[in-house]
């Protein structure tokens, strides 16, 4: 009988280890670094240009920097000079409110994390009463920044610096998204007229800058309504960024509306319900829900946008940003001034996209 | 007591039937919706007309053949202050579109390499322009055009300004650049580069037809820009170098000879091509991930190359994926380019602006703002439609 040859040892032969130049640092590097000759010369060059980048950058804002002092003249090394941040703070966060009455900005600022709770995360604790306490929010908020009921009346041409892009944005995004789903619901509407007069508005705001949309609220509207309604010029911003979002909002709730199957529409109907109480109870929640990481991003673009503000005089963040750099105490600034407002708006937008980003993984897992 | 009236199937009619009934409700809706516009359009214009009227401005585009009185510094078409109004807006579109342009070739240039560079298996690279893209989605654009602006009208003076090889200098005013010279001849190098493009795009049809019935393959691309670049070259020298480059010379004051680049269009490019950019690399990054791993696989188990696999393979499925957001990131960023009036680049918005300021013809001068931007966005979303349709008939 054939016997096939065998080299047999008692033990078992141990695996050797992976070669060196594959585990481990080197081998890290090798395969995410060095991985060929044009891998290296790139990773080679970037090296360089951020040896060249970094530590000068360290250097100008940390180690030569100027932190102390009343006016650019107190700046005498070659590093950056962080003086105006302890003089101007106030300025960049509450433009020119009143500083014995900026706690009610900072309590509304505080309050505003209570009511976007119940909205954003799951699982609040009280996300019933905290829901609740988000629809009265706003007229909370007005009434702390503006006044009255006790509190001494703020007008709106003293909002300024951040605390005017926040309102701004936050009015626009809130305001916009009643006006919001009832576009997309008009869009999506079997009724012509209806249809067409949502697709017109949604086009016609979507297809201009908003820079144009700031200086018809600036010269147009006061030409439309009679001479005695006159808006202030806060008021009349917000009226056309809401139109602005809403424009955008509605085709982020219209692509929320799509997502839902068709299923869920017909099932409604055979349950007997109504055009309204199907959309109100069965379709608009499920797709405001999934529209969550998309209203996110509106806010982010609008809370940018809210910077566009300066063209019509308004004095944002950037307004005072500018305002300073040309100030004689501060001139040649603008490097300073404007690396901490970006770095600001940074902080904000990022955060915000990473959590609609995050926002967007739980419910994408929450369908299937 | 009156007889209620019949309707046509004879029933009674019933004034609470026209909200059960889905139809007639249906009806109801539009005709109060319609009403409502109606009202608020009514009450818009006789408040427009009673304040026009109490301004004593006349309505009407008659303003567009006034002088206009004021200067433009960059212009691409000639104008002088004695031109009318209407030229003004046309220089200023014409700017529009200038920045435009040279955004859009830029931001897809840069998007298009950080969108694969991301994707890059080099750790390094893809940090580094993640970081880039992250922060330049994340700070306002118009922070970042103040900034360029800042930073460039920060130049030193034009008496010290920063030499680029003694043939390029940059100073507070901008960059100046050494301008061409057309001298006789050059016209047949031009005419020679029309031809090699269009003996290049033939050459590439005969290469795919060719390729189709015989399965033979032929470099049409390398073959392709040779013919592009070498024809007029060749023509070039033929004609004894017909191109002669106007050097700037530093003089007491400024500069004589060559051409200028305004800091205010340095500074809107250069954002709004980086800002676009770093969207565009987003979309270009989601378009490659889009195509299913599967492909390239299959297409190196058919023996392609990895360039011929991304050129061939990846890249035309991707595009299907790509094109669509990125014509939409180009209408942004032409909206975009209005910004410019933020740091007096002029554009349609800016000089609009001033002749408003000038003319009070406030409506007219909105108006054509809406309709030029209107009309652009309805055009690329023309285009976007066709694009779909184009390749929904590529897809089985």
């Amino acid at each position: 009988m054939y016997e096939p040859f065998h080299r047999t040892t008692d033990d078992m032969l141990r695996e050797r280890p992976a070669p060196a130049a594959t585990v481990g640092v080197i081998g890290w590097l090798r395969t995410n670094l060095f991985a060929g000759w044009i891998n290296t010369a790139l990773t080679l060059v970037t090296l360089y240009i951020l040896w060249l980048a970094i530590p000068s950058f360290i250097g100008w804002a940390f180690i030569d920097a100027q932190l102390a002092g009343n006016d650019r003249f107190a700046c005498t090394g070659d590093g950056a000079c962080w003086a105006w941040l302890d003089q101007r703070i106030n300025q960049f966060l509450y433009g020119f409110y009143p500083s014995e009455e900026t706690w009610r900005v900072n309590i509304a600022f505080v309050l505003l994390f209570p009511a976007l709770a119940p909205w954003l995360m799951e699982n609040v604790p009280g996300d019933r009463y905290l829901r609740w306490f988000s629809v009265a929010y706003p007229v909370i908020a007005t009434i702390l920044l503006v006044g009255g009921f006790g509190l001494e009346v703020v007008q709106t041409d003293k909002f300024g610096g951040f605390m005017l892009n926040l309102t701004v944005g936050l009015a626009g995004i809130v305001l916009s998204l009643p006006i919001g789903i009832v576009l997309a619901l008009g869009r999506q509407s079997r009724l012509p007229l209806i249809r067409w007069f949502s697709i017109i508005f949604i086009e016609a705001v979507r297809g201009v800058p908003l820079i144009t949309l700031l200086f018809v609220s600036n010269i147009i509207l006061p030409i439309f309504l009679p001479p005695d309604m006159a808006l202030d010029s806060v008021i009349r911003v917000i009226v056309m960024v809401t139109a602005f979002a809403s424009a955008y909002m509605a085709e982020v709730i219209r692509g929320g509306l799509q997502a839902i199957p068709k299923g869920q529409y017909e099932a409604a109907q055979a349950m007997g319900l109504n055009y309204s109480k199907a959309m109100r109870l069965i379709i608009l929640p499920q797709a405001l829900k999934i529209s969550i990481p998309g209203i996110v991003n509106t806010f982010i673009g609008l809370f940018k946008d809210t910077t566009l503000v300066i063209v019509i005089g308004l004095f944002d963040i950037l307004g005072i940003a500018n305002a300073m750099v040309s100030n004689p105490d501060w001139l040649g600034l603008s490097t300073e001034t404007y690396v901490v407002v970006a770095l600001f708006f940074f902080s904000v937008c990022f955060s915000m996209s990473r959590y609609s980003i995050r926002l967007e993984r739980r419910l994408d897992t929450d369908k299937r | 007591m009156s007889t209620p009236a019949l309707n046509d199937k004879g029933e009674q009619f019933d004034v609470r039937r026209l909200l059960t009934d889905e139809r007639s409700r249906g009806i109801v809706l539009q005709l109060a919706v319609l009403l409502a516009v109606a009202l608020v359009i009514a009450f818009i214009t006789s408040n427009t007309l009673a304040n026009l009227q109490r301004a004593g401005l006349a309505s009407g585009f008659g303003f567009l053949d006034d002088t206009a009185f004021f200067d433009i510094n960059q212009k691409l078409i000639d104008y002088t202050s004695q031109s009318t109004f209407g030229r003004a807006l046309v220089v200023g579109f014409l700017n529009t579109i200038l920045v435009s342009a040279l955004g859009i070739i830029a931001a897809t240039l840069i998007g298009f390499s950080a969108g694969v560079l991301r994707l890059s298996p080099n750790w390094l690279i893809s940090r580094v322009v993640t970081a880039y893209v992250e922060f330049t989605r994340n700070v306002p654009v118009l922070l970042q055009i103040i900034f360029w602006w800042a930073t460039l009208t920060a130049l030193p003076k034009v008496r010290d300004s920063l030499s680029l090889g003694d043939a390029a200098f940059l100073n507070n005013r901008g960059i100046r650049l050494p301008a061409p010279i057309f001298e006789p001849g050059m016209e047949w190098v031009i005419g020679a580069a029309v031809v090699g493009i269009v003996a290049a795009v033939i050459l590439g049809r005969w290469a795919r037809k060719r390729q189709d019935q015989t399965g033979q393959i032929f470099p049409s691309g390398w073959a392709g820009l040779g013919l592009i670049i070498g024809l007029p070259l060749i023509v070039y020298f033929l004609l004894g170098q017909p191109l002669e480059w106007d050097v700037p010379v530093r003089k007491r004051f400024n500069f004589q000879g060559g051409f200028n680049i305004t800091p205010e269009l340095i500074a809107l490019w250069l954002a709004l091509a980086t800002y676009t950019g770093a969207f565009i690399s987003e979309i270009v990054r989601s378009g490659i991930l889009s195509v299913s791993r599967g492909q390239s696989e299959a297409a190196f188990a058919l023996g392609l190359r990895s360039n011929q696999t991304m050129r061939m393979i990846v890249i035309p499925q991707a595009l299907r994926v790509i094109i669509p957001p990125l014509t939409s990131q180009y209408l942004n960023l032409t909206k975009n380019s209005s910004l410019a009036v933020a740091i007096g680049y002029q554009d349609l918005v800016s000089i609009g602006g001033t002749i408003l300021f000038q003319s009070g013809q406030t409506l007219e001068v909105v108006g054509i703002w809406m309709a030029v931007y209107l009309s652009l966005s309805l055009l690329t979303s023309a285009y976007m439609n066709w694009y779909n349709k184009r390749i929904a008939l590529v897809e089985r």
